[in-house]
């Protein structure tokens, strides 16, 4: 069953009778009316997409993030990849199945592409660990990192987490370190890496495979440091505030722009990229060659010293000192 | 009625400002007196339960009397959010800086522990629960070049609860700025000491926390990546006794050694000589 998000409710009625009325035109013959009225609908439907989905606020923007139809990093590796070979195992007795992974071809040359992945069907989902990282999936990735760099593969690594897994085991193993080492090893790994966030951003088990040359996000997709819901129970000890939480932690694609934490926004088609993932997958995949392309030409020492001031740069503070200067 | 019992009848008349005479022990509810926790590095002498330190306690503690000059202690977070909950997070830092402990949860500096110069990083809890924010990744990060500038050793006692809330995902992006600093450390073969104390968890315990070269932590201190509610929410189980301590890690081998309080400093000397090849 498609799941419609309160917002979407118009359009769907809007599609709805675009939809009777082709099909009354198949049955009448007064088509020139019909066809007249469908084009008028056509018309406002496109008016309203437009309209809703560039004013989404936080929250909403969420629930577009985490829709169960959106692609998932599956999608855009079957989509925009070629030649996938799948890796697995962290090789220390971790499976790791929350974060796929391997080599692939993008448009012809080798790269190595891993993602976060929720599951499609509940079967998938409990098998994925509705895409919440254990250590043994940040070790993974950390495997295949280190892999890429020794083949001198660019990397492309693919968002969407709610958060890295809480549970009794992923203490046992170590969860903060498995995230922190990441941080570290990526920082300066000798090849381009390229980041997009495709769905949920969920703090630190996302940052965990998100430290790159180039950080981009779909244009629905969302980013924070905790999820609204955990946000609002902690500091307004409600869950109701989660719309007013969501809207504060400024977690939209145009507020990490703004705060210059990302460097491109990447387009999705109207309506969002749950609506339309071969269209999807199109934008994404020229994104990701345009960056690619770029990071190519540069050399690999000052692809280094760009990254580590990029991060360097991370933050917004003042000084008392040069205020009272000033 | 023996003599304690007589002066603790007596603290009882001004139990009002137990913080200037007495203090409860929160842990065996032992009543002790604050001159004599103090002197034994603020430790209960009946259950051994560490107390929380504040940062300036912390590094009294550690480094040589009239070594340490603090850096960067100019820098205040400016709510680039405009965040705002139950309180303006422009007020929490305003009321956070009125009491008087830094201006953000952080402090550091250089100065010498034993013969060996160090960049000490000592987290202030009392400043919004020692939550970092772009003010505590910067100061840790120049804290680190220093070192590399100077040649030295870099301590960070860590007590914290993670990211700041109210800084968005810049508060998240410090855990990369930090881990990124102390690659660069790394690759200078120069050592980082990470000493973990009660809380150390989210953000913070995922990177620089968790990043040392020796890792060591006080005992009984709660140590993990997620809070323990919301892994009981989440599992939907009891957690284990002793769960998420300082033990509970050393038992896992996520950490080198859990130190008392008392023997930190004399521990540290040991690491950081042994670290210099000499004696
Ligand atoms: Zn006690």
């Amino acid at each position: 069953m498609v799941q419609i998000l309160e917002f979407e409710r118009e359009i769907f009625a809007v599609e709805n009778q675009i939809r009777e009325l082709v099909s009354l035109s198949h049955m009448y013959d007064s088509v020139g009316d019909i066809t007249h009225e469908i084009g008028k609908l056509k018309k406002k439907l496109r008016r309203m997409k437009l309209d809703i989905f560039s004013n989404l606020n936080g929250w909403q923007k969420t629930q577009v993030a985490r829709h169960p139809e959106r692609p998932h990093t599956m999608d855009y590796v079957d989509g925009i990849f070629t030649d996938f070979c799948e890796q697995h195992g962290d090789r220390h007795g971790g499976f790791g199945p929350s974060i796929v992974g391997g080599i692939a071809r993008l448009a012809g040359q080798t790269v190595m592409v891993m993602g976060h992945q929720k599951g499609r069907t509940t079967e998938e989902k409990l098998r994925r660990n509705f895409g919440m990282a254990q250590p043994e999936d940040y070790r993974k990735a950390q495997r295949l990192m280190n892999f890429a760099e020794k083949f001198r593969f660019p990397i492309v690594t693919l968002i969407d987490t709610p958060g890295a897994y809480p549970g009794i085991d992923a203490e046992e193993k170590g969860q903060s370190e498995a995230i922190a080492k990441n941080l570290m090893v990526m920082s300066q790994l000798k090849v381009p890496i390229i980041v997009v966030v495709i769905g949920e951003g969920g703090s630190g088990g996302a940052l965990a495979i998100g430290v790159g040359d180039r950080v981009m996000m779909l244009e629905h997709s969302v980013y924070s440091v905790i999820s609204p819901e955990g946000c609002a129970s902690i500091l307004w000890a409600k869950k109701d505030k989660v719309v007013q939480a969501a809207d504060a932690l400024c977690l939209t694609a145009k507020n990490l722009k703004e705060l210059n934490v990302i460097d491109q926004i990447v387009h999705e088609p109207l309506g969002g990229a749950h609506r339309n993932h071969k269209r999807a997958i199109i934008l994404l995949r020229k994104a990701l060659k345009g960056q690619l392309n770029e990071l190519l030409t540069i050399p690999v020492d000052k692809l280094l010293e760009q990254r580590a001031e990029k991060f360097r740069n991370m933050g917004i503070f003042g000084d008392i000192t040069q205020e009272s200067q000033v | 009625m023996s003599w304690i019992d007589k002066v603790k009848s007596k603290a009882s008349q001004i139990i009002s400002r137990p913080e200037e005479a007495w203090v409860e022990c929160k842990k065996c509810k032992e009543t002790i007196y604050s001159a004599e926790l103090e002197e034994n590095f603020n430790v209960c002498p009946k259950c051994d339960y560490h107390f929380r330190l504040s940062a300036r306690a912390r590094i009294q503690s550690l480094l040589e009397p009239n070594s340490f000059t603090e850096h960067d202690q100019t820098l205040v977070s400016t709510d680039s959010l405009k965040f705002k909950d139950k309180k303006r997070y422009k007020d929490r830092i305003r009321a956070s800086i009125k009491s008087g402990f830094s201006h953000d949860a952080i402090i550091t500096g250089s100065g010498k522990l034993g013969e060996h110069d160090v960049e000490l990083c000592a987290f202030e809890f009392k400043f919004m629960g020692g939550s970092m924010g772009s003010v505590v990744g910067e100061k840790i990060t120049r804290a680190i070049e220093r070192a590399i500038e100077n040649k030295s050793a870099v301590i960070i006692v860590n007590c914290s609860g993670g990211a700041r809330m109210q800084e968005g995902i810049l508060s998240l992006m410090q855990m990369a700025k930090t881990a990124s600093a102390l690659q660069k450390l790394g690759e200078h073969k120069l050592p980082y000491i990470s000493i973990l104390t009660d809380p150390t968890t989210g953000g913070v315990s995922a990177s620089f926390a968790m990043l040392g070269d020796f890792i060591l932590a006080e005992p009984g201190a709660t140590i993990g990546f997620a809070g323990a509610r919301v892994i009981e929410q989440t599992i939907k189980q009891k957690l284990p006794e002793g769960f998420q301590t300082a033990e509970f890690l050393w038992d896992h081998g996520l950490i080198d050694s859990v130190v008392h309080r008392k023997e930190l400093k004399g521990k540290l000397e040991q690491i950081l000589s042994l670290l210099a090849g000499k004696n």
